[in-house]
């Protein structure tokens, strides 16, 4: 019940995320959704793609830093107050949140909910006990 | 007019001071041989002993001291007198693995207070003067250095030590210091916040006396311009005895060398062969009137120029060109040595490869250091927190080995530049030499 996301150390400088985004592209990896946080000197580009294992093949190859983490992905129906009830149980239940992303499938209407949490086995026990629709890696490759 | 400390040693005759430096390298090598097993070791292995040093001509069959040597007797293996007649220890600035300590007895403080006290008084100084010392004191030469010369000249001493410019600024304009002493590059930040503050009026400095770190003549001459005052060159270092082992007078045009206790020698840092007057080369010392810490051919890995040429002050001791370079791969940042395999001990330890770049600049004429280290699998995480928190420890351990903040940027694997397979490990955009 989780989804793979790749974690790439990017240099903070002009021109270093088109790069990794080009070669990517190249490879007919498609982005499902892409968030980065950034310090000083460099970033962390964090992606959701259809294909993890591709992806890390190519970015391997081309010599990038990267890491692949399991984070949860939750299905909620793209309308106000989808996004307070997760956070509301998370909390209730002392989840900590590291990070999170959002991104919408349009053609389901729905949007995904992107999270890092530090114990994923309760979070998705309780969000799951809670009805909320956790999606696997098929899924996201099937968007 | 030119004032002098020690007038009959500073214009002695040359044949004085050949007869000087004869006769006290003839003892300090006695000295050394008989107190010190260090010494005594190194010289029978060149099979020379203290009956074949005669005097000067004789000083190039003596072996070199290297900073390794000072390593390997770390720390006692070179004192030559009893502990007990020590009174002062200083050190290099916290360099881990490459520290100097040096040790003094009341003797050795003495001297190397005679020869501050020349400094100061070559940059105009007399008791009616107010010395503002803001060279740290410590460990660091600088500040007790130039502090006793001051107290020898009888001027009054403002023992302000580095850090907390706008109290330096305040002090200044209060107390109406007359002469500045302290690194040039904090000299040029004074100058810009006193100009910026427009209290240049409100200042009384005369000259000030510069040194523990390259300088350019650009940088003297905008220092003189912005504090209107003359700005005089200081060398020295810790092995020696520290600041004022060579000294800039009215003329400007090189150091005094205090050749009534160092020998100065330039060699060719490749052969060890002893260049004559005039020629480019790495410079070396011997202290010839020190009890407790003399050291005999030392090699400073500064490259430079002795010159007898007359000099218009009137002192007759030589002089050495401002070091145009380093014989190793030494660098002074913010008066501090750095050498990158200190910076590689940190990665190491830290367990990571040794894959970095230092790159030093000088903006608003402070010196800033910064290292590039690549990034690793190892050291990532999806977390920015985790590996900003890794990025700190880094500095924090740099800090701790070396004493000054470095910036520490991680870059991409592989863009560090590489020249034939060799990574490039020091980048100085400052162009001091």
């Amino acid at each position: 019940m989780t989804v793979k996301q790749i974690s790439v150390f990017v240099e903070n400088k002009p021109g270093r995320l088109a790069e990794m985004a080009a070669l990517l592209g190249q490879q007919d990896i498609d982005m499902r959704a892409l968030s980065i946080a950034e310090a000083e000197d460099f970033g962390i580009v964090r992606i959701i793609v259809d294909d993890a294992y591709n992806t890390a093949q190519v970015l391997k190859e081309a010599g990038y830093v990267f890491s692949i983490t399991p984070v949860l992905a939750a299905a909620i129906p793209d309308e106000p107050g989808g996004l307070s009830r997760i956070l509301d149980l998370l909390g209730e239940n002392g989840i900590n949140l590291e990070y999170t992303y959002a991104f919408i499938a349009r053609e389901k209407g729905l949007a995904y909910m992107i999270m890092r949490v530090t114990d994923n086995e309760k979070a998705i026990e309780v969000l799951s006990g809670q009805g909320i629709r956790l999606v696997c890696q098929h899924e996201i490759t099937e968007i | 007019m030119e004032h002098y400390y020690q007038p009959e040693i500073e214009c002695a005759s040359p044949e004085q001071i050949q007869a000087w430096q004869d006769e006290r390298l003839v003892e300090t090598v006695k000295h050394v041989y008989e107190h010190v097993p260090y010494y005594r070791d190194k010289m029978d292995a060149s099979g020379v002993t203290p009956e074949d040093i005669k005097s000067t001509r004789d000083l190039h069959k003596l072996p070199f001291l290297t900073k390794s040597d000072l390593r390997d007797a770390y720390p006692y293996g070179l004192v030559a007198v009893p502990l007990s007649e020590c009174v002062r220890i200083q050190s290099t600035s916290g360099t881990t693995g490459r520290r100097v300590v040096a040790f003094y007895t009341q003797h050795d403080l003495d001297l190397w207070e005679d020869c501050c006290a020349r400094a100061i008084m070559a940059a105009g100084g007399t008791k009616e003067d107010v010395v503002h010392v803001s060279y740290g004191y410590g460990l660091f030469t600088g500040g007790p250095g130039l502090n006793g010369g001051s107290h020898k000249v009888g001027s009054l001493t403002l023992p302000m030590s580095s850090g907390n410019t706008e109290r330096q600024i305040q002090f200044m304009c209060d107390l109406g210091s007359t002469i500045l002493c302290c690194t040039p590059s904090y000299a040029a930040y004074l100058a810009e916040s006193i100009t910026e503050r427009g209290l240049r009026d409100k200042i009384k400095l005369k000259a000030g006396i510069f040194g523990a770190e390259a300088w350019t003549e650009e940088m003297r001459q905008d220092i003189q311009n912005k504090l209107g005052i003359k700005a005089y060159d200081i060398y020295g270092l810790t092995e020696i005895s520290g600041p004022g082992v060579a000294f800039e007078c009215s003329e400007q045009t090189g150091m005094h060398i205090n050749e009534d206790h160092f020998i100065a020698e330039v060699i060719d840092p490749n052969t060890g062969e002893v260049l004559p007057d005039g020629e480019k080369g790495e410079l070396v010392f011997t202290s010839i009137t020190k009890q407790a810490f003399p050291l005999i051919r030392y090699r400073t890995r500064d490259i430079c120029v002795l010159t007898r040429k007359k000099c218009s002050c009137g002192r007759t001791h030589v002089k050495m060109s401002k070091p145009m370079g380093r014989s190793d791969d030494m660098l002074i940042v913010k008066g501090v040595n750095v050498f990158p395999s200190q910076i590689e001990t940190v990665l190491l330890n830290k367990g990571y490869p040794a894959n970095y770049q230092i790159i030093v600049t000088r903006e608003n004429n402070s010196d800033q250091l910064e290292v590039q280290v690549e990034m690793t699998q190892e050291m990532f995480s999806d977390t920015l927190g985790r590996v900003a928190a890794l990025e700190r420890e880094l500095i924090e351990a740099m800090k701790a080995m070396l004493g000054i903040y470095v910036k520490v940027t991680l870059v991409a694997p592989k863009s560090i530049t590489r020249s034939e397979g060799k990574a490039v490990r020091v980048i100085d955009k400052r162009n001091l030499y």
